[in-house]
């Protein structure tokens, strides 16, 4: 604490400086969302070939309960129904800036101009896909209501599960934002960060919960995935609406959620640091 | 054949190919450790399933998608004139124009795992087989051929075609299982809208010995429609064609 007495001119920036944060958040969230909503068919078409995966997987594993007389490990078709409907609006708050993003941005010299600005470039990155969430939620709905009536989910959440699902979104949200800015961030010393990419998400579609729920998965790579940061981002906000997890679980996870965010970011800036130091404009 | 230069790129295509095979396999394993058989299909003819939707994932981004892409885009900014002014067949020209050779490590690595699937098959697998197979394989790949085209050719009246194949893309997932598991809405929409049943499932059913002769022609029936109709469509799209300042 300082020993300044309140309303010093210090004090008095460090509130200005937060709310013009909170306005860029604001208006670049807002026009990000006017823009987005201009292409609504261009988001569907994409929005329903994201539906093919959980479709798929939801099948197979149907197909597989009713053979083993109704459930695998205690799973039936309504639970695995509500798991992967659910699973289809927590895959799009996933979908934020990627390595391919950074790799672009580098190529064509963007980042320059964005170097420019006073602010970082990770929170122009982190307003502009949340107020595209906004329109993805309004467009998942009608999606959702439609594999409601196909596939006949089993689905009871409290109040509690409700509110802690639509924070947990917003986690997962930020976790993931932060992975990718930080996989980004190793397309300052190559162009060619495809093959690694493609690695990790390999490793998160196995061990968060994408492909199935974990409790399918052998005991051990279950320990596995609690200690990688991509539980949090799948399994935990869908199983937050879906499951029964005790009230301590939910907060539990909402904390672990907050633990990885801080840990990403913290990550994510050192190597920005060092990233940044090495790069030279191409072009523009 | 220009990315034959980078030959860096071979290997991290190499590093990609094994990614997604051993994706699939762990896949795979998941699904049979809790199950012996899914709708009647074992692991092996699984595997020969999945092994033939990354060989044929192999063969669209080698050389249908790269052509696709590039026929839109020219459609666009009016580059196409170059093509359709030369004297050999419009539609033949711009299916043959890009070759992404390093995708072709999917088509090796995916008919490496079709011929492992093969191997602990329990019925037979002989020459006439791998003859069907490989007949099943090429009318399923100019079926897919042909969507594409249906598809790209839609340029020509709509600007943002890339959705579609984003939307593609997406579909193409579904052919990783034998499409019989599916509801029906989801099977004939995978057999005959997008055809992914005839290009992946059919070629899988002829090596595990359940394709019928009624399913062969069927095959064959409905890509020889395609074809034609195909070749009509891209001829009716051309005539649509106005050039654009190029």
């Amino acid at each position: 604490m300082s020993t300044e007495v309140a309303g010093s001119p210090r004090e008095t920036r460090q509130a200005g400086a937060a709310r013009s944060m909170l306005d860029f958040y604001l208006t670049r969230g807002r026009t990000e969302i006017q823009s987005q909503f201009q292409y609504r068919v261009a988001q569907y078409l994409y929005m329903i070939g994201m539906l093919a995966e959980p479709i798929v997987y939801l099948v197979v594993w149907t197909t597989i309960a009713e053979q083993q007389g109704g459930s695998v490990e205690g799973i039936t078709p309504g639970e695995f129904a509500a798991y992967y409907i659910v699973w289809t609006l927590v895959r799009n708050m996933n979908i934020v800036f990627t390595p391919y993003g950074w790799e672009w941005r580098i190529r064509e010299g963007i980042l320059s101009a964005a170097l420019l600005r006073p602010l970082h470039p990770l929170h122009d990155d982190l307003a502009g896909f949340a107020g595209w969430k906004f329109v993805v939620i309004g467009l998942w709905l009608p999606i959702a209501a439609v594999l409601w009536l196909v596939f006949d989910p089993l689905l009871d959440p409290s109040l509690v599960e409700v509110l802690v699902f639509s924070v947990a979104i917003w986690g997962a949200y930020l976790i993931r934002t932060m992975f990718l800015s930080l996989l980004g961030m190793v397309t300052f010393w190559t162009t060619r960060v495809s093959a690694l990419f493609e690695l990790a998400i390999a490793f998160e579609l196995l061990l968060s919960g994408r492909l199935v729920p974990l409790e399918l998965m052998p005991s051990w790579s279950q320990d596995l995935a609690y200690l990688l940061p991509f539980v949090w981002t799948f399994y935990f906000p869908i199983q937050a609406l879906v499951g029964d997890l005790s009230t301590a679980g939910l907060l539990g996870g909402l904390a672990a959620q907050a633990g990885w965010t801080i840990a990403l970011t913290g990550l994510m800036l050192v190597a920005w640091r060092h990233a940044v130091r090495r790069y030279s404009a191409v072009g523009n | 054949m220009n990315e034959l230069q980078y030959r860096a790129n071979f290997f991290i295509q190499l590093l990609q190919s094994a990614v997604a095979v051993v994706t699939a396999l762990v896949v795979l394993k998941l699904v049979y450790s809790h199950t012996k058989e899914l709708n009647g299909w074992s692991e092996s003819e699984l595997l020969v399933v999945m092994g033939i939707h990354v060989l044929l994932g192999g063969v669209i981004g080698m050389s249908i998608q790269p052509n696709m892409e590039r026929l839109m885009e020219e459609v666009r900014d009016g580059k196409l004139d170059f093509a359709l002014m030369k004297p050999e067949d419009s539609q033949v020209l711009v299916s043959v124009r890009e070759v992404r050779i390093w995708r072709a490590v999917d088509i090796i690595s995916g008919a490496g795992v079709v011929a492992y699937g093969v191997r602990g098959l329990e019925t037979d697998f002989g020459a006439s087989d791998a003859l069907l197979f490989l007949a099943m394989l090429v009318i399923g790949t100019i079926t897919i051929y042909c969507f594409w085209l249906v598809i790209s050719t839609l340029a020509f009246w709509i600007v943002n075609v890339w959705n579609i194949i984003e939307l593609f893309n997406g579909i193409y997932l579904t052919g990783r299982f034998p499409v019989s598991i599916y509801p029906t809405w989801l099977r004939i929409g995978v057999t005959f809208i997008v055809p992914i049943a005839f290009a992946i499932t059919v070629p899988a059913e002829a090596v595990t010995s359940r394709l019928e002769w009624g399913t062969v022609v069927l095959a064959v029936g409905f890509s020889a429609v395609l074809f034609v109709a195909t070749r009509r469509w891209w001829r009716f799209g051309v005539r649509r064609y106005s050039g654009a300042s190029a």
